[in-house]
């Protein structure tokens, strides 16, 4: 059995250790507020953008020569994916959850014989599909430097894909991050981006109307589809900070749990260890006492 | 009263600002500026570098934008815009700064027309703003 000494350290540390886990617990649940409400006003732009092009996608007449991001290249080989990840590590599962779906997603391309190449954001991502996928990333771009989720970094990202994809690098783009649910639930989403796929609601009775389109339906649209495309990254990152500092604050809340039940236990040890030392000495001194 | 219509602004960190009763706003669209009253037909268009003016029964407000999307459909004017300042608020020497932003960006040879006219029009508006 561990020294009296010993676990005396033990818990110590592990105290000290549950401070430090609560401590980041507080803050993830102070930055998660602020996530969320970003998140939350993030909303009308990308909903509404989304609305126009499914209007201005509707109204075009000549569907052969749309612009080639609505309709895509015509080919179905190279497929790019974006994963979204964290800077930083200890948020639990978040991570790992999009690098799963993501994986399982490559899995099915390559077994498809269609080629892959993958963009990381994030350098929680890079890390961990290096060792796999490390011939297929084509760019790694963090932003640990930036404090918050803000659109110019969107805008990088969303500029590199759209660079690839005039060069025909690609054909299609799927990007991965995680929506934010609740506190407790964050879903790992793939979101197809190029082409675009607009059948989701096209049952919106929005959709119909008619417009007037100043200049050209097509001439807005190719001016507006890099734009939406920077805007749905910069949707994902928001969705995505707001669930990485919920699965931080769940994490960090388990651990802190963990922590103190470990300190009961090992509380519980130390004053047993504690005990039998004394009960040792008295048997001592009772038995010497009883030699004499 | 029936003349107004609502208007909201909306760039991709928040709602910039969302108004109910405005009567009439001018927009600088693509192919020249628009005035938008009620009951205006819908409308889609994208913006060029310029000024909104929004007027209300009493009030008139002006914002700078670069760029943007404008969608006006059932009396209610979206614009979508990543840059947008409110000219009252504007520094005079942060206007000067992207002014000379844009003047170089001119002298790039790379430049196809389309990218030119926005630029020239930037600096354009750009120029009256510093004046005033």
């Amino acid at each position: 059995m561990a020294s009296l000494d010993d676990l005396k350290k033990r818990i110590t540390s592990v105290k000290s250790t549950q401070k430090i886990t609560k401590a980041m617990k507080m803050v993830a649940a102070a930055k998660l507020r602020r996530a969320q409400e970003n998140a939350e006003k993030g909303r009308p732009y990308s909903d509404k953008m989304h609305n126009i092009i499914l209007n201005l996608s509707n109204g075009i007449s000549d569907k052969e020569n749309a612009p080639k991001l609505l309709k895509g290249s015509g080919n179905d080989k190279t497929h790019l994916c974006v994963v979204l990840t964290s800077d930083r590590g200890l948020c639990g599962g978040f991570n790992s959850n999009i690098i799963k779906k993501a994986k399982s997603y490559f899995q099915k391309i390559l077994n498809e014989g269609k080629s892959l190449k993958i963009i990381t954001v994030g350098s929680k991502g890079y890390d961990q599909l290096k060792r796999v996928y490390s011939d297929k990333i084509i760019e790694k771009i963090s932003f640990k430097e930036s404090k918050n989720v803000n659109y110019f970094d969107a805008e990088k990202v969303g500029k590199i894909i759209i660079d690839n994809f005039y060069k025909n690098e690609f054909d299609v783009c799927t990007i991965f991050y995680n929506r934010f649910k609740n506190v407790i639930t964050q879903i790992p989403q793939e979101q197809q981006i190029i082409p675009l796929k607009a059948s989701e609601s096209k049952k919106d009775s929005s959709v119909e109307d008619n417009y007037e389109f100043e200049p050209e339906e097509d001439e807005i649209l190719s001016n507006l589809l890099p734009k939406n495309i920077s805007t749905q990254i910069f949707k994902a990152m928001l969705e995505n900070s707001a669930s990485e500092q919920g699965s931080r604050m769940t994490a960090m809340d388990n651990a802190t749990r963990n922590a103190g039940e470990m300190v009961d236990k090992l509380t519980i040890q130390y004053n047993r260890s504690r005990q039998a030392a004394i009960t040792k000495e008295l048997i001592e001194i009772i038995s010497g006492a009883e030699s004499l | 009263m029936s003349e107004e219509f609502k208007v909201e602004i909306i760039n991709p960190e928040k709602s910039f600002i969302s108004k109910d009763k405005v009567t009439e706003v001018v927009v600088p669209a693509y192919e020249g500026d628009i005035g938008i009253l009620k009951d205006h037909i819908s409308i889609i268009s994208f913006l060029k570098p310029g000024i909104i003016k929004i007027l209300e029964k009493n009030e008139e407000e002006r914002y700078y934008v670069e760029d943007g999307i404008m969608e006006f459909k059932d009396n209610s004017l979206s614009i979508l815009t990543s840059s947008i300042h409110n000219i009252k608020e504007m520094k005079k020497n942060s206007i000067d700064e992207s002014l000379k932003d844009a003047e170089k960006l001119l002298n790039n040879e790379n430049l196809d027309d389309q990218e030119r006219f926005l630029i020239n029009q930037k600096i354009d508006v750009l120029k009256s703003l510093s004046i005033n």
